[in-house]
């Protein structure tokens, strides 16, 4: 997205080239330009630009591609933490 | 994937009730069998907008039942998803109604939706047009393709500050809990003034962590919403120790609010990566990993300089 970047190095986007069929699905819904398709294959081309937001691996008729999507805000995280240590939520700031 | 983006859901979910469109299909104009079928979410602003797109035309408009939640929102939730997309195709009996088998899906739907899931269980192909409802008629008049800029995301001003007044609602709780209970222990510790002096600089400093550094975004150095948000909250200390006339105070009390005001502020713009569009979980992860043990040993170093402060003055 022009003018903003995220983090490098941390997006847990991964694609298996083996099994991509080339039909160009992750590119259609992928809002940040994370794949491009060379000789008939998906590649991916700045992972770094990936916000996790799954549409690419859910879209992907063949499941060749995996992403760690879900609550991206530090009250939603909190709460994911505290829902996993089994602590009551406090308060529950905004986060669903 | 079930609530990715939660908090940016809940956030638009305010009022959520006052913004209900029934669910259902559409006649644009005076559509044939073999006008194209657009779907969106029954979220008031975005139907609005897809209305407004397309006068004059006449298209088909497949509204889902999204519980007043945007396209966005929703789709992380599953609500604009495979499911409620399959059964409102069968039940609106779109088969009937037109020839073709071809559903218009808004690109930031995606998220929610399996495209070959969809045309499996109901025959119709999914085709992902655009990301701004204004730019429907631009992909229509095209042939139905789709330009690079129309997928390409975009976070300008207006839209950074649509999001701050929704951000400022759900934080207002802790702050009446928080700002009340910082109060008190300020008269009882240093009297009314400085009681209300630190209130003061409590609520800017969540001000500028919650609206100044959002809508500064890009101007503010650095990629790590956590180190953003400090920068603006030091900014912030500085302007603040100016105008409250922070000369006076202390050294202990003067050192404690460079620490304390930041750290509130860091917290507040790391917490609006669930509004934004570019950051990812992954991300928001490891920063928190690194910077949540600094806020918190900033926040507790500064109560100790005051504490230590109040004993030895
Ligand atoms: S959606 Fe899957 S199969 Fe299609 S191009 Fe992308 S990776 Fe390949
Ligand atoms: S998860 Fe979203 S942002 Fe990342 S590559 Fe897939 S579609 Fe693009």
């Amino acid at each position: 997205m022009k003018g903003f970047r995220y983090l490098s190095n941390v997006a847990t986007l991964e694609l298996d080239q083996k099994r991509c069929v080339g039909c160009g699905r992750c590119l259609e819904v992928c809002p940040h330009q994370v794949f491009a398709l060379e000789a008939k294959l998906a590649r991916i081309v700045d992972r770094d630009a990936c916000m996790e937001c799954g549409a690419c691996a859910g879209n992907c008729p063949v499941r060749a591609i995996t992403v760690d999507s879900g609550v991206g805000c530090a009250t939603g995280l909190i709460n994911e933490w505290l829902r996993e240590k089994k602590i009551p939520g406090v308060g529950g700031g905004g986060c669903g | 994937m079930a609530d990715h983006l939660g908090a940016c859901m809940a956030r638009w979910g305010i009022n959520r009730m006052d913004f209900l469109v029934p669910p259902g299909l559409y006649a644009i104009g005076a559509p044939t069998p073999e006008a194209p079928v657009l779907v969106t979410a029954n979220y008031q602003m975005t139907y609005d907008l897809v209305r407004r797109a397309l006068a004059g035309r006449n298209v088909w408009l497949l509204v889902l039942e999204t519980f007043g939640i945007n396209v966005w929102c929703a789709a992380g939730k599953g609500t604009f998803g495979t499911t409620e997309l399959v059964r409102r195709v069968a039940e609106s009996g779109l088969a009937k109604v037109v020839q073709h088998r071809r559903l218009t899906l808004p690109i930031l739907g995606a998220p929610g939706v399996a495209a070959h899931e969809v045309q499996k269980a109901t025959d119709f192909s999914i085709t992902y047009a655009t990301i701004r409802a204004e730019d429907i008629p631009e992909y229509l008049d095209n042939g139905e393709r789709t330009t690079p800029a129309m997928r390409e995301l975009s976070f300008t001003l207006y839209e950074r500050l649509v999001l701050v007044p929704v951000e400022i609602v759900l934080v207002l709780k802790t702050l009446l809990v928080l700002g009340g209970g910082l109060y008190l222990v300020a008269l009882l510790a240093g009297g009314s003034g400085a009681a209300l002096t630190t209130v003061l600089g409590y609520l800017g400093a969540v001000f500028t962590g919650i609206a100044v550094a959002p809508v500064l975004l890009p101007f503010i150095p650095g990629r790590s919403f956590a180190v953003k948000g400090a920068l603006a909250g030091i900014a912030f200390s500085a302007v603040f120790f100016a105008l409250a006339g922070g000369a006076l105070w202390s050294w202990p009390v003067q050192a404690a609010s460079f620490l304390a005001f930041p750290a509130v502020s860091s917290f507040y713009t790391l917490n609006f990566t669930g509004c934004t569009t570019f950051t990812s979980r992954s991300g928001v992860k490891k920063e928190m990993r690194l910077g949540l043990p600094v806020l918190g040993g900033a926040l507790l170093v500064s109560l100790l300089l005051v504490l230590a402060g109040a004993l030895v003055y």
